[in-house]
């Protein structure tokens, strides 16, 4: 259907001066979840990432299971986006409470943007361009009908699109793939709803037009398109790249879309995904899948993680691969199950009763997610041993865009190795990494394979030795051991040496380039170094740490009772270094890029990394 | 220890013996009724004739889950409780295995209920046998959940005071599509309950009762006939039209099943139900997996997981 009220017949954005540049934009959206204005971000986001810009959003649900308040933040922009933004250049705000809450965020000289039929900004504020605008009467207008103000949030993106001249037709061609297939009616109503606020007359929006730095593509060609998706989405379909066909779990946020995508794909692949009664069912079933040759994967959140901590113990005994995810939420107990955090790390590595040395990998961002899931399952399966993937909230939810993954050289093929196995097979060989022989597969001497989580020998016969305990458990620390001496050198940009290294693991990635960015420019000389495989570590750290005056290393837990979070405990007991510090936070959200660098000017003692941190960076939005 | 290559290997498609299904020399104590189950289950599978690499043994822990170390076929021993889960992803993980679970009374009623419960309503293809002794052998005589009120472990010096469950209405009411009740002194009666479990297309459990001379001796005296005790077989219904017929156990009648399981002690022995009709998780997820495939026309898993990216660009 054609839309009956034209853009370009409205007059709106080519009519009016010729819009700014800017490298990039934060935009929040608050109001309420049935606002929709996930979809309003999800369409920027998707946006975003066919015109070859990057974008990252940051999303809060409500711990409420439906209404309350809710927003999104979208940053889109030309270049490396590396973190959601620390403060927003524009403020959507639907209602006085979101109002209330979220002006505090708004970067002086940003603009605000309110549903005139619903908030009052306070009088006399003059940081910000405030555009009032009566988008619940607006909606009414344009839609009509039983609709009621459904599709305000349609009618926002339009008020987007028409500000930050955004390719219409790209947009409207989305909001068409969102709606389409349903009811005509739908479609129809949003096509009503994004023109009217396109359209909305622009002299209200006085000289607010801007537009994208135009990018430079030519120097990071994939030549592959750019698709738009969240952490977990990225996680899941990372395991279908791998050849994982098989999976258990049990329902908790923020896992849960995880083992909802498996559910949902893996009968396409052949697969099939368990729906287990809790999660010890879940990682056993997984282990049995494995045991059958079928490399498969659970995972659970930080509560969930401590009910399969004995079955993990098994896996490392009876060198069983399986790969255990965990969506790290704020903890402990219940916690706060829709915050980030990074409290899980030393669970993930010593959680489980027993010496059981094993895999932990933290992906940094959403792509990394994809990676690192694939990383994941060839470790696996390479090392016969359970791998943990350590992600968290913060990444589950958040949309990113980036290089289409080249599939065809990714995929790896599924399905167990049941060829025979010769006369002198031993489950547990001392002087060789154990490779099962899958159930239903023949052993030429006629005699088959126990695995156990008893101590045993190199047939899998239970033993008390002493002497083959300890052989046993150097064979289990040599084989992690002997991956750690394959792992690439993490990521280190900035200065070579000098006064201070942040590290960090995870999700922080992105805000520590940044702050690292703001802190050279600062005149201090800098580094990070990012550490994706966090267990075992990778070699030659010790002289990279030694190369800086002070390692901070950033992590979202708890200082803990010795001063150190838990990355950095781990740190300091491994490489001694008095230079080892920390700089944490447990307030539930992602580290802004100011948090970082006052956490280093404090450490360094710098003031003026200190008074970098307290000056208000104006919008780029503000006007001239 | 080990024998594996001093062994000549059978000759491919040799029958399945005792001999060659015998492994490692089982731990128990002497006079242990698991020795008996062992016995009939080499039966079971000398009849069954099974491809020998497609059996697995599997179990959990306590002395009846050492099991598996004494069968030589693919097989496992895992932690305490949780053997129904694990072998669910054997199941459903290599569907032309044939899946056997051992485990004690703990091990299936106390920390592995919940998992028996869910397994059983799955109705995932695993037959699984558990060893009553009503005792905590392994950990040497605490009280079970199946120990009668007022027996004398370590746990109730005094004698148990909980109400102990009831396995056959337990299995009943979880779901279980093939429930029968046996005994260690019984090998004939043994083998054909597990070679009947081991033929139902489903989750099939067999409790046989196996004293733990060690920690309970005497506990199912009641049903041996040279202790004095009454050995009472259910009188299944043969089908025959004959008018005493009528009064036989209809396997596939849920109600006279639970009915039985209500009878005083030692109760009868035998196939309590039999449920033929309702169809198995394995064969859902198969269908499924067909269905769906359907609609993708085949699809290769590269062009699959490359359509899904399409969408998300
Ligand atoms: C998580 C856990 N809790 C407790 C134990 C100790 N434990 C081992 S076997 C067992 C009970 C065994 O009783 P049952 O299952 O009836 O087997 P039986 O030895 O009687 O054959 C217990 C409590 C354990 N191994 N693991
Ligand atoms: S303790 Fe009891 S159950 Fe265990 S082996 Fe001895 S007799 Fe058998
Ligand atoms: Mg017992």
């Amino acid at each position: 259907m054609v839309s009956p009220n034209t853009p370009e017949a409205s007059g709106g954005a080519s009519a009016s001066a010729a819009p700014r540049s800017i490298k990039d934009v934060v935009i929040r959206l608050a109001g309420n979840s049935q606002d929709g204005i996930q979809a309003i971000g999800g369409f920027l986001a998707r946006l975003a990432g066919r015109s070859d810009q990057d974008v990252m959003t940051y999303m809060t649900i409500p711990s409420t299971i439906s209404g309350g308040p809710s927003i999104f933040q979208v940053r889109m922009g030309t270049g490396d986006i590396l973190s959601a933004g620390d403060r927003a250049d524009m403020l959507v705000a639907f209602y006085q409470h979101s109002y209330d809450a979220h002006i505090g965020s708004l970067r002086p000289g940003g603009v605000l943007l309110y549903d005139a039929d619903h908030v009052k900004p306070v009088e006399g504020d003059n940081r910000f361009t405030n555009v009032a605008c009566p988008i619940t009467t607006g909606t009414i207008e344009a839609v009509g009908g039983t609709a009621k103000d459904k599709g305000k949030n349609i009618y926002v993106l339009g008020l987007i699109a028409r500000i930050f001249d955004l390719e219409v037709a790209k947009l409207t061609q989305l909001i068409r793939e969102r709606f389409g297939g349903k009811n005509e009616d739908i479609v129809r109503n949003a096509l009503l709803a994004f023109d009217a606020g396109y359209a909305w007359p622009q002299n209200n929006l006085r000289d607010l037009f801007y537009r994208f730095e135009a990018i430079d593509r030519a120097t990071a060609v994939s030549g592959r398109p750019q698709v738009t998706l969240d952490g977990n989405s990225a996680i899941a379909y990372g395991f279908l790249a791998a050849g994982v066909r098989h999976g258990a779990g049990y329902p908790i946020t923020p896992w849960s879309s995880i083992m909802e995508t498996l559910r949902t794909e893996l009968p396409k692949y052949g697969g099939v995904f368990v729906q287990c009664e809790d999660e010890i069912a879940s990682i056993s079933t997984a282990l049995g899948f494995s045991y059958t040759g079928n490399v498969a994967i659970t995972g659970s959140a930080g509560p969930g993680l401590s009910l399969k901590m004995e079955a993990l113990s098994w896996a490392t005994m009876a060198e069983m691969p399986i790969v255990v995810v965990n969506v790290q939420r704020g903890g402990p107990s219940t916690g706060m199950p829709t915050n980030v955090e990074q409290s899980d790390l030393m669970q993930a590595i010593y959680g489980s009763h027993g010496d059981t040395p094993r895999v932990v990998l933290a992906p940094k961002n959403v792509e990394d997610c994809f990676y690192l899931a694939i990383e994941a399952v060839r470790i696996a399966r390479a090392y016969s041993t359970p791998v943990l993937l350590l992600t968290d909230q913060a990444l589950s939810s958040r949309i990113e865009a980036f290089d289409e993954p080249d599939l065809k050289a990714l995929m790896v093929p599924p399905g167990p190795d049941r060829t025979e196995r010769p006369a002198d097979f031993k489950p547990y060989p001392l002087d060789r990494q154990t490779r099962h022989a899958p159930a239903g597969t023949r052993i030429a001497s006629g005699k088959y394979p126990v695995v156990t989580g008893l101590e045993h020998d190199e047939f899998g016969h239970p033993t008390g030795s002493p002497k083959l305990h300890a052989q046993m458990n150097a064979k289990r620390r040599e084989k992690i051991k002997a991956l750690a001496a394959t792992l690439p050198a993490p990521e280190l940009s900035g200065d070579a040496s000098g006064e201070a290294l942040i590290v960090t693991w995870g999700s922080n990635y992105g805000p520590a380039r940044e702050a690292l960015e703001r802190i050279r420019a600062a005149g201090v000389s800098a580094a990070h170094l990012h550490i994706r495989h966090v267990h075992p570590l990778p070699h030659g750290l010790e002289e990279v740490l030694a190369r800086y005056r002070k390692v901070v290393v950033a992590e979202l837990n708890d200082e803990g009772v010795y001063g150190f979070g838990q990355f950095a405990t781990l740190l300091r007991a491994r490489y001694a270094l008095p230079s080892i510090v920390s700089t944490c936070k447990t307030d539930g959200l992602t580290f802004k890029v100011s948090e970082l660098v006052a956490g280093v000017a404090r450490h360094l003692g710098n003031a003026t990394l200190e008074g970098l941190v307290s000056q208000a960076r104006p919008s780029p939005l503000a006007s001239r | 220890m080990s024998t594996a290559v001093a062994t000549p290997p059978p000759p491919a498609g040799a029958p399945l013996t005792k001999k060659v299904l015998t492994a490692d020399h089982p731990t128990w104590c002497p006079g242990c009724g698991d020795f008996a189950v062992l016995a009939s289950f080499y039966r079971v599978l000398e009849k069954l004739q099974y491809p020998h690499e497609k059996i697995v043994t599997f179990a959990g822990i306590g002395c009846s889950s050492r099991f598996p170390y004494f069968v030589n076929t693919h097989g496992g021993h895992f932690i305490h409780g949780r053997a129904l889960p694990f072998a669910a992803g054997i199941s459903l993980g290599g569907d032309d295995l044939h899946v056997f679970v051992f485990g004690g009374d703990g091990d299936g009623f106390s920390i592995g209920g919940n998992h028996l419960t869910h397994t059983a309503r799955k109705n995932v293809r695993i037959t699984y046998v558990i060893m009553d002794n009503s005792v905590y052998g392994l950990t040497k005589k605490q009280t079970s959940p199946t120990s009668p009120i007022g027996f004398k472990s370590k746990t109730d010096p005094w004698g148990a005071l909980d109400q102990p469950i009831n396995p056959m209405r337990t299995l009943l009411n979880s779901g279980a599509t093939f429930v029968a009740r046996s005994h260690a002194t019984q090998v004939n009666h043994m083998t054909e309950m597990m070679l009947r479990a081991a033929r139902h297309d489903g989750f099939s459990v067999v409790e046989i009762l196996s004293e733990c001379v060690e920690f309970f001796e005497g506990a199912f005296d009641a049903a041996i006939p040279r202790k004095g005790g009454h050995w009472v077989l259910i009188d299944e219904k043969k089908n025959d039209g004959s008018p005493e017929d009528a009064a036989r156990h209809d396997v596939s009648d849920e109600l006279a099943a639970f009915q039985l399981a209500g009878q005083a002690w030692p109760g009868k022995f035998g196939v309590f139900y039999e449920n033929k009709t309702r169809r198995t998780k394995n064969a859902l997820e198969a269908e499924l997996i067909a269905k769906t495939r359907e609609k993708t026309k085949g699809a290769t898993d590269l062009a699959l997981l490359q359509a899904t990216f399409a969408k998300l660009r």
